[in-house]
């Protein structure tokens, strides 16, 4: 497995987070989900504008064998979409911390952003399900 | 308690993801459940297959007894060896279980039967097997590796005696035969599968079984996961009990009907029921459906048409054709247009004939 990037955030359902500029905030799903998913075949993307709550499924991925909600670690107004995904699901498995990422959001308030983990408690969370 | 194939630390140590199925600690992939569907439709996969129940039937009787406790008729097997797909029905028509059975004696017939349905098999074998005198035996000290694709019988057959070869080679389709594997290792080779592939599925005493798998990892065989195996055996539009059919469904209602010979004067358990709703006519059928939409068609999900609401049952992305195709049951009649709810949004689907690939290519019409 790849080493887990030290700048990013993370909810416990194995979504990252990475703050850019202008209070923009970049969503992907973790290495370690993209591997216990398996090969993944179809990205439900959101529609850009449409606003995502924290904690709430804005995205759907699915891979061969199941269909996985992705939930928001932030709130806020959708900006960008990866709409590469579209045609090629499987740059999530390929590298899921980069060219995987799936939906930019414009957070509407940033105290949510210490809700989630650091890339360190993360990593306790996935070795604890290991186990 | 889960229980164990003797491969599963073999699999383990080739870094298999492992889950649960019905019991079974089994590999569902081994890295790239896509990659190992491609090597089974290209070349050659193999599967641990050990979970399945293999049961043999001695008796005077035995052909008699399985030509009551079979939906197929034994009597299609005429020469030794020769095996035949059959429904085990209850009294209602419904499926117990789908099995293959081997004819290997006058006195002796082999079963092949699902692992998830492998203690109500035995209960229900054993008590219809009372009145016929046939001895029913469990064969737990056999492993079963299933070696699938294009490029799978002659990397078996390479790793055969020589004496042995020419005869392997020799086996027609549905048909098994005894043969020694490498150090004299006895094995039972039937040419069946669960892929829409030729290939062999071999069984073989457990101790030799994983110096079997590696002497076929060695000459290039790809180990295959469950899940693999779930995408290729859809593809080639082959029902899964438990998922496609069970004791509710009668062999009608799961395009089984191929499998039911309604010859002359035979009594099988569940005849009576399946000839009066075959009468009354079937209310549901079973059909193939393909997306040509992005999006996978999935378990459970609601199938809309003109005379009303069904279901999909096995549902898929399938590799080889890169969109979903499923196997519904729908009410009888004309559908319509035929859609499927998948999150609330209503997608428009192809009705097909199935199968929809067919040796490593995509059938006409899907």
């Amino acid at each position: 497995m790849s080493e887990i990037p030290g700048d990013l955030k993370f909810n416990k359902t194995h979504e990252w987070a990475r703050v850019e500029d202008g209070g923009l905030v970049r969503v992907g799903i973790s290495d370690h989900a993209q591997a216990q998913l398996g090969d993944l075949v179809y990205v439900e993307l959101p529609e850009i504008g449409a606003s995502v709550t924290a904690g709430n499924a804005a995205a759907v991925v699915e891979s061969v064998k199941a269909a996985s909600d992705i939930y928001s670690p932030v709130s806020g107004e959708v900006v960008e979409v990866n709409e590469a995904l579209s045609d090629k699901p499987e740059t999530i498995n390929e590298d899921a911390f980069g060219e995987g990422w799936i939906y930019v959001v414009r957070m509407s308030d940033r105290a949510e952003l210490d809700q989630l983990l650091d890339a360190s408690a993360y990593e306790e969370v996935v070795e604890n399900e290991d186990h | 308690m889960t229980e164990k194939t003797v491969l599963n630390a073999t699999h383990r140590a080739l870094g298999a993801r492992m889950v649960d199925f019905g019991g079974w600690d089994m590999p569902i992939n081994y890295g790239s459940q896509i990659e190992e569907h491609h090597a089974v439709r290209r070349d050659a996969g193999m599967f641990d297959v050990s979970h399945m129940t293999v049961i043999d039937l001695h008796g005077a009787r035995v052909r008699e007894f399985l030509r009551r406790l079979l939906a197929n008729s034994v009597d299609k097997l005429k020469a030794h060896g020769k095996a035949l797909y059959a429904c085990m029905l209850n009294e209602r028509g419904g499926v117990i279980d789908d099995l293959i059975v081997y004819f290997l004696g006058d006195a002796h017939y082999r079963l092949v039967v699902n692992a998830a349905t492998r203690a109500k098999d035995l209960a229900w074998i054993q008590q219809q097997a009372q009145a016929f005198g046939v001895e029913v035996k469990e064969r737990p000290e056999f492993a079963m590796v299933a070696v699938q694709g294009p490029n799978a019988r002659a990397k078996v057959i390479g790793l055969l005696h020589e004496a042995d070869r020419a005869r392997i080679e020799k086996l027609g389709k549905f048909a098994a035969a005894a043969a020694q594997g490498l150090h004299g290792m006895p094995l039972f080779v039937a040419r069946t599968g669960y892929t829409g592939e030729d290939g062999f599925e071999i069984i073989v005493p457990a101790e030799h079984a994983v110096a079997l798998w590696q002497a076929l990892a060695a000459v290039g065989v790809a180990p295959a996961g469950l899940g693999a195996r779930d995408t290729l055996r859809l593809e080639a539009g082959m029902n899964l009990y438990g998922q496609d059919m069970d004791e509710t469904v009668s062999p009608w209602e799961a395009n089984l009907g191929w499998t039911v010979a309604l010859d002359e004067g035979r009594d099988f358990i569940g005849r009576a029921a399946l000839e009066k709703q075959r009468a009354e006519g079937v209310r549901r059928v079973m059909v193939g459906l393909v997306l040509d939409e992005k999006g996978v068609l999935r378990h459970g999900q609601k199938v809309l048409t003109a005379n009303g609401e069904g279901e999909i049952l096995s549902g898929s992305f399938a590799p080889t054709l890169e969109k979903a195709v499923a196997l519904a049951r729908i009410p009888a009649g004309e559908p319509g247009a035929v859609r499927v709810d998948i999150r609330g949004r209503e997608l428009p689907v192809r009705l097909v004939k199935y199968p929809f690939v067919r040796d490593g290519k995509p059938c006409d019409g899907i």
